[in-house]
């Protein structure tokens, strides 16, 4: 943990350096060790074998937020939700904040609707993944990409 | 800090300044939030800062103090006792000869009429409290017409108009000059009090126009106040003045 | 001192689709931070939120440290019968919380 600390610091200077921007130093204090792949490495953990497929997962979230600590977002997936044919488990995922767990939420055909709102907190600009298990084992998935941007005036530095 | 640096730039690149936002201009900085925010701040379900109501309405029945007195056995249901008080927050007080923003005006209930301790500044009580008699203002306009507030209206236009810190900036430079124009992604807003204490995105907490007061001029890179002095309540006594007419809607919710 | 709002209907009809709104006051402290004095920040969230409708669970949620602070949680549901809910957020540091509300289904 240290050394990929180290790496990133060392990168964050380097990088901070070449384009003369401070703010990438800053980035260095938070341990940043989700990564695309480890999104990936948590869906295929979730989906096993089971097909994806892409569709009926409808995320919303502002395209551009002002604090990444507080972004609503509603996510809706299509489905008839009747006893044979629902929706069983609907798993938010993201490629760059510390973890690539957001939210996971279990519901059945009771629901009536298989949608919910939360407010979740976004560390940087990136894609945030809806991936809904239905009751025949086969997943759907939807993304956003979602810019975010560093408040021009910090309380503290 | 880049950013505050371009608009430095971008200012002094402007030979003439604004100058106070006409009246039939200033609106309320809800406006120029995302219709998310807005919504989070329109219904009580949604607004973090609810707690912060709740917490005040039960504090209001708890006897406190030598007195043994509760805020309600003096000013009973605070729904209809404090409509409108908020709005007309900060106040002349004619036994001190002071002006009192409104942490200031329950503090002094406390240490005086109760026989309690002051709550200290930013504490989920005083907040409460605060937010409390706030909401029971929301939607009525801001008042702002009792003549003896005008040495603290003057004393706050100075320090609001007066450039400091690091970056040589003043509240007016952004606030006047350059309200609903970009900061990084932000707009800048004309920054009116109308939705104080509220609950800030970039807190993850309520806070009160003092705190937010601090945090601009931390971001001015000047020396912040110190909480509870009278050049902050001067600011906010400007600030509330400034914003006449406009309609409180405290809690409010702001990134 | 209120710790949750919940805004459930006091009466549906039966098979309606309902809306349930929960608000929880909590700070939901990552692990990642750093406080002001350099020091990490100790995790402190609400690991999971489970909804019971006359004692049968019909919604849960898994929250992660991404979840902001004071977790907000909308869902939906759909009841035959009149009854009670049960609402459970339970996380570190021991933390639990429940919540009852009753509903008229007609």
């Amino acid at each position: 943990m240290t050394t990929s600390r180290d790496l990133t610091r060392r990168a964050a200077l380097t990088g901070a350096a070449a384009s003369g921007a401070g703010l990438l130093v800053l980035r260095s204090t938070q341990p940043a060790s989700a990564t695309p792949e480890a999104m990936r490495a948590v869906m295929r953990a979730i989906t096993g074998d089971a097909p994806v497929r892409k569709g009926r997962v409808q995320l919303d979230l502002p395209p551009l937020v002002e604090n990444g600590n507080t972004v609503p977002m509603t996510v809706t997936v299509e489905s008839p939700m009747t006893a044979l044919d629902h929706v069983t488990a609907i798993h938010v995922l993201n490629e760059k904040n510390p973890q690539p767990y957001v939210v996971t939420v279990h519901l059945d055909h009771r629901a009536g609707k298989a949608a919910f709102s939360t407010r979740i907190k976004l560390g940087d600009t990136q894609r945030v993944v809806g991936l809904a298990k239905m009751s025949d084992g086969s997943f759907w998935i939807g993304e956003q990409d979602v810019i975010v941007t560093i408040a021009s005036c910090l309380e503290n530095f | 800090m880049m950013r505050l640096r371009a608009l430095v730039m971008a200012t002094l690149a402007v030979p003439a300044l604004a100058g106070e936002i006409p009246l039939a201009e200033r609106r309320s900085d809800t406006l120029t939030m995302s219709s998310e925010l807005r919504a989070m701040q329109a219904d009580d379900a949604a607004n973090p800062a609810s707690f912060s109501v709740l917490d005040g309405e039960a504090l209001w029945r708890v006897r406190a103090g030598a007195s043994g007195k509760s805020c309600a056995d003096c000013h009973g249901d605070g729904a209809q006792s404090m409509r409108g008080v908020a709005a007309r927050y900060p106040a002349f007080d004619s036994a001190s000869g002071r002006v009192l923003d409104l942490e200031a005006k329950i503090n002094q209930c406390r240490t005086e009429r109760q026989g309690s301790a002051a709550l200290p500044m930013e504490s989920r009580d005083l907040l409460g409290l605060a937010t409390y008699v706030g909401r029971q203002s929301r939607g009525l306009p801001i008042v702002s017409d009792d003549p003896r507030l005008a040495p603290a209206i003057d004393r706050g236009r100075a320090l609001f108009t007066a450039r400091q810190g690091q970056l040589n900036l003043s509240c007016a430079i952004c606030h006047d000059d350059h309200w609903g124009r970009k900061l990084g992604a932000a707009t800048v807003p004309q920054a009116h009090p109308t939705a104080y204490p509220l609950y800030r995105l970039e807190w993850q907490s309520v806070g009160s126009l003092q705190r937010r007061l601090r945090n601009c001029m931390v971001g001015m890179r000047a020396e912040p106040y110190p909480m509870g002095s009278d050049e902050f309540i001067a600011i906010e006594t400007y600030l509330m003045s400034r914003g006449r007419g406009l309609a409180m809607e405290t809690p409010g919710v702001r990134p | 001192m209120a710790r949750a709002l919940i805004n459930v209907p006091k009466i549906a009809k039966v098979g309606e689709i309902i809306e349930i709104k929960t608000l929880v006051s909590h700070p939901m402290e990552t692990g990642y931070r750093v406080g002001l004095g350099g020091e990490i920040l100790p995790r402190d969230i609400i690991q999971t939120f489970v909804c019971t409708f006359n004692g049968a669970q019909i919604y849960r949620a898994d929250f992660s440290p991404a979840v902001a602070a004071n977790p907000y949680l909308t869902f939906h549901t759909m009841l035959s019968e009149s009854g009670a809910f049960e609402f459970r957020w339970e996380g570190d540091n021991d933390f639990l919380l429940v919540e009852t509300a009753s509903i008229t289904v007609e």
